[in-house]
């Protein structure tokens, strides 16, 4: 395996009793690439990152972050992991120092290097002043990097992100897409970032587009507008689902 | 190291939950002592309890009740426990202590304890409560009953989990109340004792022995008076390792049912 390659999905399929949510579905992901994965309602993202997270078992395929094999190594291969759910999943009556605290002994930081971490991360997005604050009393762009800096703290290899921004006004939205392009480029991170948002995508990213559990696209975006024969990605993303809801 | 950082971070944030959580505090209190203040006087007179182990003398029904309705803590406790589990899951915050590097059995042992610690902390407040209203045990029983306190409250948390790893959604939780709850509290020696049970039913009281709440219960009860029940002990024990390993089970994704249910 290459070692820059922070994700390898291989053959991976998984079904619902009969209803096959992914169908043999394969890509790698490098360090400092930003992927978004892009599909319509029902592709299939949700359970790629179920399966990625260890949270639905793998039966067919493979799954290896950096390296380690989910299913094999993995309390090795989540280590390397940072998610960052569709849901909140922050405690809302705690303060977002106290949600960052519980979530650095999780990954079994010691008080100071949390410490150390937190205030870098929440400085980063502008929330360190915000750090007593309960979550409650957060809004949803604020509770979302939130999300971000928890999801950072233990300095991971792989960001997940399950549409991240649903729900989010527009100036919340293009600074949460601006600061995980910027992580991915100048971090040297990889990003797997779901989305229907075809907006998102910069220029210089990598494209995965799921449809009904298959990968009907892998490549960078340019590579996709060649292989669509289209001009822009929404062209591109609709011809590939042929039509389905974006 | 990391295990340990991890059990108190778990540990820490549901004591800190309940703390803070005052509604939560009460509405555990209120509940036995209701049992107790009103309850256990209105079936005084109705209730004639003969001489049994533990008690050596003639006994009050208060007295009697006393050791059921800590078990009742423990037991609304773990099935308290059991619904946020499932609220959790829902909502999604379970998912960000599933991914964590660390295994799952480690996780909800983690969880069990502290909602474990919580039940004890509750139980000891309405004994305090109870002291006040004359219901006293021997001082040492206070100490003795610290174990099996823990050890009831593993065993009654363990079957909420069992529990929350087949619920599939919050609604269902009414189910739980009506089929284990209920059954589990009135079908045990908290309210009555054994032989009382078999002058009325013979299978009620088969069904009470063999309620690993009765024997909880009794645990607790010996305990309380500075004796140490081992038939009651193993059989909480028991119970225990048994509801453990299913509900571990139940939410590891190879063997579980969390990939058939399609929501962690």
């Amino acid at each position: 395996m290459t070692p820059n390659i922070a994700l390898s999905v291989e053959d991976l399929s998984f079904s619902y009793s009969a209803k096959k949510a992914l169908d043999q579905v394969s890509f790698t992901i490098r360090a400092g690439e930003c992927t978004l994965l892009l599909g319509p309602n029902g592709a299939g993202k949700s359970t790629l990152f179920a399966l990625i997270t260890r949270l639905y078992d793998t039966r067919n395929g493979h799954i290896q972050l950096c390296g380690y094999d989910i299913k094999q190594q993995t309390r090795k291969a989540l280590g390397m992991l940072g998610i960052v759910f569709q849901q909140t999943t922050l405690d809302m009556d705690l303060t977002v120092q106290q949600n960052l605290h519980y979530h650095a002994a999780l990954y079994g930081m010691s008080r100071k290097q949390a410490n150390i971490n937190i205030q870098q991360e929440l400085e980063r997005l502008a929330m360190y002043d915000r750090r007593f604050e309960k979550v409650r009393q957060l809004n949803g762009g604020h509770k979302r990097r939130v999300e971000i800096a928890r999801a950072l703290l233990h300095k991971p290899s792989l960001l997940l992100l399950d549409e991240p921004t649903v729900g989010l006004d527009v100036p919340s939205r293009l600074a949460i897409v601006e600061y995980v392009h910027h992580l991915a480029q100048h971090g040297n991170m990889a990003v797997l970032w779901a989305s229907h948002l075809i907006d998102e995508v910069y220029p210089d990213d990598h494209l995965i587009v799921l449809h009904k559990g298959q990968v009907k696209a892998n490549g960078t975006v340019s590579d996709v507008l060649g292989a669509t024969g289209t001009a822009a990605i929404k062209d591109a993303f609709y011809q590939l689902t042929q039509g389905g809801e974006a | 190291m990391h295990f340990w950082r991890a059990l108190c971070g778990i540990v820490g944030r549901e004591l800190w939950r309940f703390v803070t959580q005052r509604e939560r505090f009460i509405s555990a209190l209120v509940r036995p002592l209701v049992w107790l203040f009103v309850f256990a006087a209105g079936f005084r007179a109705a209730l004639g309890l003969a001489i049994s182990p533990p008690y050596e003398t003639y006994i009050l029904y208060e007295v009697y009740i006393t050791p059921g309705l800590c078990g009742m803590i423990q037991l609304f406790n773990g099935m308290q426990s059991s619904l946020s589990m499932v609220y959790d899951r829902e909502m999604g915050s379970m998912r960000m202590l599933m991914v964590c590097p660390l295994p799952r059995w480690f996780l909800l042992l983690s969880k069990l304890l502290a909602g474990t610690g919580v039940s004890v902390l509750q139980v000891y407040v309405f004994l305090v409560i109870a002291r006040l209203y004359d219901i006293q045990m021997p001082w040492q029983g206070y100490l003795w009953v610290l174990p099996t306190l823990i050890l009831s409250g593993l065993m009654l948390g363990a079957l909420g989990l069992l529990l929350s790893s087949f619920i599939k959604q919050l609604e269902n939780f009414a189910g739980v109340m009506n089929f284990v709850i209920f059954p589990m509290f009135f079908m045990s020696t908290a309210l009555y004792p054994l032989w009382k049970l078999k002058e009325s039913s013979a299978l009620l009281n088969k069904l009470a022995q063999y309620n690993p709440f009765s024997q909880a219960v009794e645990l607790i009860r010996f305990a309380l008076y500075g004796q140490f029940n081992l038939h009651a002990f193993i059989y909480t024990l028991l119970a225990f390792i048994v509801f453990m390993a299913f509900a571990i089970m139940g939410y590891n994704p190879s063997k579980g049912m969390m990939t058939r249910k399609g929501a962690v």
